[in-house]
């Protein structure tokens, strides 16, 4: 039974975030990171970057398979978890806590889905 | 519909994340591929690969039927000796790999994959026709429990397992029959994971008490594992998965098992043309720098960005700590040293070609 928190929204392609303001923190949920498997590389992308919605801007590896991280907002992205690419199990450990990627500013949030309509996606 | 081993709901119990593979609904992981994968190489793991097919051959011809039905010996076998073995298309691609045990002077057991079962058993059912010989898939009769890592025979020792010969003599790839409580048991030595282990032959309705047995024989040094790790412990042993580095495509001389054709026996499925190649790639090792894996799929490219071979299985070696990968590569650029290029999504990836194995044991104790 994955944790999937009431304080965060969610996609479709199992991405978290959180919103302050202007900038969305973004992050892969526990349900992802449990179906990968010990994730052993991620890449992000560089503080300035512009990204589209639904863009690919990411990866996550485990060592039996690849996630790819795709961008749930539009914008710039403004931070990156460099402490998650030299300890990448983090995703693993703490999903919706340090094992957050990327935070980006964005101009429009897009609908996306609450606690319940992304338990209920994940069928649990 | 998706089967499930004898062992389910044992998994289940336990905790266990499932995966279907090969219409069997089986434990990809218990907690952590890595954590799974590093007990095999250090302590112990324990696998169920009830999912595999038991083929068991009874009956005068037995011997000439496996000589001319596979790839290489069998007949040479010594009673309670195992042999890895290829069951060839007439055009000398692979239908499946395969361990053959001799069982008795006119019994073997074979165990093929379990995606291959129905495949394997039609063929060696249609060779059989000519040879005094039963050919019988028991696979639905057998949980086959894998106990795998240095500590694998100590712990079947303290198990309530016993067996007709020293566990501490059963040698490399050799069987021997036993007992646990009133019921019959097959213990192997043999493994799909580059360490010593031992392979547990029990009927189904024994399989759960078993399985618990060794939970309690092994204790704290012995670690439930999924199919997960067992990719990466055999990929990094450099043993070849059906259906990645094996295929009907391929030949066994381009996927480098021309050893384990015996082309000198006087009439076989795939004689002559099993050690011609059907392309002009070979399967070679590959590894790189960095934590980035080749994937199966991707493609492999020269210097010059031409693309000269695929990638058929990668990961990042949990034991050596860099990516590794098998590709079938344009047999020009085969050698040892060679620098090669795999196209990751997009992303150049240098790799330089090498021996296989990546990972080879320490020391076979005897």
């Amino acid at each position: 039974m994955s944790n999937v928190p009431d304080s965060l929204q969610y996609t479709s392609d199992h991405e978290w975030v959180k919103v302050d303001g202007d900038v969305a923190t973004i992050g892969i949920t526990q349900y992802a990171a449990d179906s990968l498997g010990d994730v052993v590389f991620v890449a992000l992308p560089g503080v300035g970057d512009s990204v589209q919605q639904g863009a690919i801007v990411g990866e996550v590896e485990s060592t039996k398979s690849v996630g790819e991280i795709f961008a749930p907002v539009a914008g710039e992205v403004v931070e990156a978890n460099d402490a998650v690419v030299d300890a990448p199990d983090t995703v693993n450990s703490d999903p919706y806590g340090q094992g957050w990627l990327i935070k980006v500013r964005f101009a429009d949030l897009p609908d996306l889905l609450d606690a319940a309509a992304y338990t209920a996606l994940i069928g649990e | 519909m998706t089967r499930e081993t004898p062992l389910h709901a044992v998994h289940e119990r336990l905790g266990a994340s499932f995966t279907d593979f090969a219409g069997y609904q089986m434990p990809v992981r218990y907690t952590s591929d890595l954590a799974e994968h590093h007990a095999v190489r250090q302590g112990a793991g324990l696998f169920d690969l009830s999912h595999m097919a038991e083929i068991e051959c009874d009956g005068p011809q037995v011997e000439a039927f496996l000589d001319y039905a596979l790839s290489n010996s069998l007949a040479a076998l010594a009673d309670g000796q195992a042999k890895y073995s290829l069951l060839l298309a007439e055009d000398g691609g692979v239908i499946d790999d395969l361990i053959v045990y001799r069982l008795g002077e006119q019994k073997y057991l074979i165990v093929a994959n379990a995606s291959n079962r129905d495949v394997a058993v039609d063929a060696l059912q249609a060779r059989a026709a000519r040879f005094d010989v039963t050919v019988t898939d028991t696979s639905d009769d057998w949980a086959l429990i894998a106990l795998q890592g240095p500590l694998a025979a100590s712990i079947i020792e303290s198990a309530p397992v016993s067996l007709e010969m020293p566990l501490a003599e059963l040698r490399y790839y050799r069987i021997t029959s036993g007992s646990y409580g009133d019921h019959e048991v097959l213990v192997a030595r043999t493994g799909y994971t580059g360490e010593d282990g031992r392979e547990i032959f029990i009927h189904s309705p024994q399989a759960e008490s078993v399985w618990t047995s060794l939970m309690e024989a092994g204790g704290d040094q012995l670690t439930l594992c999924g199919l997960a790790c067992r990719d990466t412990l055999r990929l990094e042993a450099g043993m070849p998965l059906y259906g990645h580095e094996l295929s009907r495509q391929v030949s066994p001389a381009q996927a480098g098992l021309s050893a384990v054709v015996v082309n000198t026996k006087e009439s076989f499925v795939g004689k002559d043309v099993a050690l011609e190649p059907k392309s002009s790639r070979v399967l070679v090792g590959l590894r790189a720098e960095g934590k980035r894996a080749p994937r199966a799929e991707y493609p492999v490219l020269d210097g010059a960005g031409t693309v000269i071979g695929e990638i058929t299985s990668g990961a990042l070696s949990p034991t050596l700590g860099y990516p590794i990968a098998m590709a079938y590569v344009e047999a020009d650029h085969r050698e040892p040293g060679t620098e090669l290029v795999v196209d990751v999504r997009g992303a150049s990836l240098p790799v330089t070609v090498t021996e296989l194995p990546f990972y080879s044991r320490k020391k076979v104790t005897s």
